[in-house]
């Protein structure tokens, strides 16, 4: 039980039993040790994670489950994970603390944020399929639950939205997953649910049905679960109403993490498992990606409600990530993934940063703000810089990783770089008139005169969270140098033909047999 | 020495830290203290590393890991050469005069560290951005620049017009960022390095480089100057900019960002070396800027308009001599014109000051004899601007000009249009400056010349404005050696001279009379107050009311982009939005339809459901034995 | 061509059809909730008449088991449906079925 990646799922949920039966204040302060000492072991695997160690998985563990159909519970930690890992375990304080304040029920609040942190690590770490997809879903049951209770006023209505929309993409991946499973059967004769060696299938390159391949039929089950929870331009809608009747640390948390369980998946599942679908089909998705930055960023200047509008934004700032994806180059990838942590920073900071003035005026309506800057001159700081790095700003942490995207992008698809990079000119837009509206011009509104400036807890929560901010804009190499090895294997393996790749890499179980863990 | 590269751009933002997050003073001699030292000390850096650099001879560089990703590897590289020195000499020294303006001028402000922090992180900013040595690290402190320029124009953000003044100037800077950034990929592409000393290595070496990809990235490197230098079609921040306090005008908005753009060109000269086309698109877009702009200077009534014009003028003659490969005259002219447009920005701000916010140079008048010190300064800032000689600016517009004429890629016309608009800047500049200090006053408030702070920087400037056009003499005048463009000559390619119809001495002839034409005319028309003036407006009404409204640029765009780009946001966000909102939740819909439809047949009467039932297990029996019955 | 039986018992099974259409009528057609619990019963009784005939008729003791489970069962039917009527009664005053609507979707 010395595993550490066991443990940061295990201690939510021992630390959720326990929160059950604490008193409700005493209950909240466990929860937040719980999450902080959770941060720091993922800090301990960020140490002991290896760069050069290229075989794959990392402390890997492997316990046998459902030992009939080789159904393990696997874990096991590499260059994707380890970024969303920390991410993950980092905004898990911030999101408790930010929701501080909510006293309705306040224990089960506590508990469905632990929940949902065990099932947010598990759901990165997992290496088996059948896992990934336990997780997965589960991570579904304690987010509605914080949208449906907690939210605002139309918060049923969003809580159903997000379940179904959500729900209904992750069943066709279920079924996906079964086919992978039992192919995986049929050609080898052996079951295995290890995500790794289901990348060995061959698939038959004979239409099934619609003059698509298995393959893709594969591919399109996996990548519209994955699609949605990015979410991908037209497969949107859900995130404005989930984002705007969530309290703020669900916003947090859904932003931060959620949507780059998306971006994961496509990493971790359509790319490796299904490379040639992903071939035919990436410039598609690519252009939803850039039709996303774009739309994302028109959609963001016309809203009238802050939280809208951040979350739009979001679309277009997921759309850089998925179209650095698609473009599968080096550069684009490692910037994907570090941007992916940095739009959990920056977004989870503008969530806090709408909640905040949320609690103080209940309401998010940008009119009934303004001149802010004069009444709540530290909010303001924190406000103009959160935003200065969602609008990537250089030397700040949102620039690095868009500049990774487009740079690489430019190698591969000029094109798609080009149209990328006006996104960068809308981002400024939308993000300079939320700033307009909030923070400048004259305080036209009395009730805004008596708005009270950031509490030690918030400035905390902002302190910390820009102090990453710059720190990933400065000096990225802390994370990007941790990662590169990885990156390069995996972009290595899945740039060129799948043939080569299979030649240097033979199937795991015909090295090492199925049974044992290995390290 | 390395160490000391990050010291330049690490004090001043400490500086900013210090003041605009630690110490929040309200005092202004508090605030402006720190961040007058904080650039004092950025200023003796630099100099000491100037000296080093002129006894060594060899650049200085260090470097600080960034990031890496795949075959990419990018540095916190800076890197002190010829160009840098120049450029940080400048930024730091006018910089600390500007500070220390400042502390006189914001001295009933009541958060002045805003202020100064903001003027701080301006300077390690733009440090950064001539340190850096690779696209990236110059596009750091480019946004940079951008974003404090954006914080400082709307630095009393409580008049939502200036917000919005910052906001544009913000907003077109990106657009011009944008195309930068493509340049850097393409750079990327081209290069497999983003640095400055390897890509110019490699277009000097290399065969492998594709000539039209290099055009595109001159090309697009090009559009991102335009954007921070003002040029067309990215210029009407600029004027729009003057909402800021007046020593950020000077400072941001004529003498060191607004010259990024030609830095940049400067830096990359070995792009544009190898894209004649880009240069020539250049030198016609800088000549055409100048004289556009210098159009729309002649007619206009704010001191800060007038000023704001004649440095989009100004940019657009340093873009002439850098299309024409005259790289050394155009950075010339950026270090004179920083002296004396930062002195007249300075000297009108020492006026409004004086006259508590009056702007408007009618409402002016006879005001020499209430500032009798800024009167003399400000003489020589307009000589040297209108190109008398000996001062400072004759000698740079004078190197401009005859580039433009006698470069292998000039000609007449370029010449021509560069002329007219040194013609007209000499025409508007007597005309401010006639209007300012002779005749009567005209206006209500009572002038008073300021305080020590506010002169002495001024006479610093003045001195600047006079004599730093010595250090480039031109060679046909054989008095002094062009110390200037021998500094830079390992940095920037030079120019070969063509047989032109004009000498060098010719040239400058010619410059020196159209000077003292423009000056001439300007008295006739402004010698005795603004009559004559108003009565040319009256004649030439429809053209003076076009260029009073600035040829209606502004609204041009309005109407061209901003309004059709709101409404295609309208568009995107009313009625597509809610069309996929519709359609993706249709198969919900549907399913709820359905529901309630089939819900119809459960009526709630037990006896109906009795009915069907039986009828039902009827149907069932009938179809379970309908082979063995009948 | 139905042979005519001869003996009470050969007229049984006509005797339990002729009961069970009447049970399904008066379940059927009737208003009063306690008529149609009855009716039920007769259905039941009905086929439990037949299915005594079958057993006797063809000597296996499996009809009488049925009998003897369905009689168990239809006890207990009819003290919980009587239940639910009587609460119904106290709902509503009544035992007429078409005042009972509450199952509408």
């Amino acid at each position: 039980m010395d595993n550490l990646l066991l443990w940061t799922i295990l201690l939510p949920l021992l630390t959720a039993v326990v929160c059950a039966l604490l008193p409700v204040k005493v209950s909240k302060i466990v929860a937040v040790a719980s999450t902080v000492v959770g941060l720091l072991l993922a800090c301990l695997i960020y140490e002991r994670f290896i760069p050069e160690a290229l075989n794959g998985f990392q402390m890997v563990l492997r316990v046998p489950w459902i030992t009939r159909y080789q159904i393990n519970f696997a874990l096991g930690v590499d260059g994707l994970s380890l970024p969303l890992l920390l991410l993950s375990k980092f905004i898990m304080p911030i999101a408790l603390l930010a929701s501080w304040g909510i006293t309705n029920h306040a224990r089960v609040l506590t508990i469905c944020f632990l929940v949902l942190d065990a099932a947010m690590a598990g759901t990165f770490l997992a290496t088996d399929i059948f896992l990934f997809y336990i997780f997965w879903e589960f991570v579904l049951i304690p987010m509605i639950l914080i949208i449906g209770v907690w939210g605002s006023s139309e918060r049923i209505y969003a809580a159903l939205k997000f379940f179904l929309v959500t729900f209904a993409g992750s069943l066709l991946m279920l079924v996906a997953i079964f086919w992978l499973y039992t192919s995986y059967h049929a050609q080898f004769g052996t079951y295995t649910a290890d995500i790794a060696s289901l990348g060995y299938i061959k698939f038959s390159t004979d239409p099934v049905l619609w003059g698509l391949t298995a393959q893709e039929w594969v591919f399109l089950a996996f990548a519209l679960a994955f699609c949605i929870k990015v979410p991908l331009f037209p497969l949107h809608t859900w995130l404005p109403d989930a984002h705007t009747q969530a309290p703020t640390g669900g916003s947090i948390i859904l932003a931060a993490v959620l949507l780059k369980m998306g971006t994961y998946g496509l990493l971790r599942f359509c790319v490796p498992l299904t490379p040639d679908a992903f071939a035919r089909f990436s410039p598609i998705i690519a252009v939803l990606g850039l039709v996303g930055i774009v739309y994302g960023a028109w959609v963001a200047f016309q809203q009238e409600d802050a939280k809208r509008m951040v979350a739009y934004s979001s679309v277009s700032h997921l759309g850089f990530i998925v179209v650095g994806i698609c473009a599968l180059s080096p550069e684009a990838l490692s910037g994907a993934v570090l941007q992916m942590v940095n739009h959990g920073l920056s977004t989870g900071g503008l969530f806090l940063l709408v909640g905040i003035l949320y609690d103080r005026r209940h309401t998010r309506k940008l009119s009934e703000f303004g001149g802010l800057a004069k009444v709540i001159p530290w909010y303001a700081f924190f406000l103009v810089l959160i935003s200065c790095s969602s609008m990537g700003v250089p030397g700040l942490n949102g620039f690095v990783g868009e500049f990774l995207i487009l740079l690489g992008t430019f190698q591969t698809h000029p094109l798609w770089a080009t149209v990328a990079v006006s996104g960068v000119v809308f981002a400024a837009v939308y993000t300079l008139v939320m700033l307009r509206a909030v923070i400048w011009g004259p305080v036209k509104n009395e009730e805004n005169l008596s708005v009270k400036d950031i509490n030690p807890r918030e400035a905390f929560l902002l302190g910390v969270l820009s102090l990453f901010i710059v720190w990933l804009g400065v000096a990225p190499q802390s994370l990007l140098g941790k990662i590169k090895p990885s990156l390069d294997v995996y972009w290595s393996q899945n740039s060129g033909n799948r043939e080569t790749a299979s030649v240097i890499l033979p199937p795991r179980d015909s090295v090492e047999g199925e049974a044992g863990p290995r390290e | 020495m390395q160490v000391v590269l990050f010291g330049l751009i690490l004090i001043p933002l400490l500086g900013a830290i210090l003041n605009g997050l630690v110490l929040r003073s309200k005092h202004t001699r508090v605030a402006g203290g720190i961040a007058t030292a904080c650039s004092a000390a950025c200023f003796l850096l630099a100099l000491s590393l100037s000296l080093n650099y002129f006894e060594t001879g060899t650049p200085l560089s260090a470097a600080l890991p960034w990031m890496s990703a795949g075959p990419f590897v990018l540095n916190w590289g800076l890197r002190f050469d010829a160009l840098t020195l120049v450029m940080t000499l400048v930024i730091t020294g006018i910089g600390t005069l500007i500070h220390l303006f400042s502390i006189g001028y914001m001295d009933e402000e009541k958060s002045p560290y805003r202020y100064f922090a903001y003027l701080n992180l301006f300077l390690s900013a733009m440090l950064l951005l001539v340190l850096g040595d690779s696209l990236p690290v110059l596009f750091v402190g480019w946004e940079g620049v951008g974003l404090c320029s954006y914080l400082l124009i709307g630095y009393w953000y409580e008049d939502i017009d200036k917000a919005n003044a910052g906001m544009k100037a913000f907003v077109m800077n990106r657009i011009g960022d944008a195309a930068f950034l493509l340049g850097v990929f393409i750079c990327y592409q081209q290069f497999k390095s983003v640095t400055f000393t390897e890509m110019a290595h490699l277009t000097a070496t290399s065969n492998s480089l594709s000539v039209w990809w290099l055009e595109m990235a001159a090309l697009c490197l090009f559009v991102g100057a335009t954007g921070k230098s003002a040029q067309i079609p990215l210029f009407t921040w600029l004027p729009d900019a003057m909402a800021g306090p007046t020593p950020v005008s000077a400072l941001i908005h004529a003498a060191t960002m607004v010259t990024a753009g030609i830095y940049l060109v400067a830096r990359t000269a070995f792009l544009f070396q190898v894209s004649p086309d880009v240069s020539q698109w250049m030198a016609y877009t800088g000549a055409f800027t100048a004289l556009f702009a210098a159009t729309i200077a002649l007619v206009q009534k704010d001191i800060k308009k007038i000023l704001a014009y004649s440095t989009v003028s100004q940019l657009g003659l340093m873009f002439v001599a850098l299309g024409v490969g005259a790289y050394s005259a155009a950075l010339f002219h950026v270090m004179t014109h920083a002296f004396f447009k930062a002195l007249l920005f300075l000297a009108a701000g020492a006026i409004i000051h004086g006259l508590h916010g009056e702007q408007d140079i009618f409402k002016m008048g006879g005001l020499r004899k209430h500032f009798p010190l800024t009167f003399l300064f400000s003489s020589i800032a307009v000589a040297a601007i209108c190109g008398l000689p000996p001062f400072s600016g004759f000698f740079s517009k004078d190197a401009i000009l005859f580039a433009a004429l006698a470069s292998p890629t000039g000609d007449v016309l370029l010449w021509g249009v560069a002329s007219l608009a040194s013609l007209l800047t000499a025409f508007y500049m007597t005309r401010f400056y006639l209007l300012i200090f002779f005749g009567d006053y005209r206006g209500e408030a009572h002038p008073h010349e300021g305080s020590a702070l506010l002169w002495i920087p001024l006479a610093v400037l003045a001195v600047g404005s006079a004599f730093a056009g010595l250090v480039g003499m031109p060679h046909g005048l054989h008095m002094l050696p062009d110390y200037f463009g021998q500094l830079l000559s390992p940095v920037l390619p030079a120019w070969q001279e063509t047989h032109a119809f004009l000498g060098e001495i010719g040239a400058m002839s010619v410059a020196v009379a159209v000077a003292a034409l423009g000056i001439g005319t300007a008295f006739v028309i402004y010698r005795k107050g603004t009559g004559t003036g108003e009565k040319l407006a009256r004649a030439f009404s429809p053209l003076y009311k076009l260029l009073l409204g600035k040829w209606y640029i502004d609204e041009l765009y309005e109407l061209t982009i901003v309004l059709p780009f709101k409404a295609l946001c309208r568009f995107s966000s009313r009625i597509i939005d809610r069309a996929i909102d519709v359609t993706v939740l249709f198969p919900a819909r549907l399913a709820r339809v359905g529901g309630t439809a089939l819900s119809l047949v459960q009526v709630g009467a037990v006896q109906v459901h009795l009915w069907i039932m039986v009828l039902g297990g009827l149907v069932l029996l009938w179809w379970a034995l309908r082979g063995l019955v009948v | 061509m139905i042979p005519i039986p001869s003996t009470l018992a050969q007229w049984s099974h006509y005797i339990a059809a002729c009961l069970f259409a009447l049970g399904l009528f008066g379940f059927l057609i009737r208003k009063n909730g306690i008529v149609v619990l009855m009716c039920i019963e007769l259905m039941l009784n009905a086929l439990n008449l037949f299915l005594v005939e079958v057993s006797m008729r063809s000597s296996h003791p499996e009809g009488i088991i049925f009998v003897i489970f369905i009689i168990t069962v239809a006890a207990a039917e009819a003290a919980v449906g009587l239940g639910i009527i009587l609460n119904l009664y106290r709902l509503k005053g009544s035992v007429h079925v078409d005042l009972f609507k509450s199952l509408k979707g």
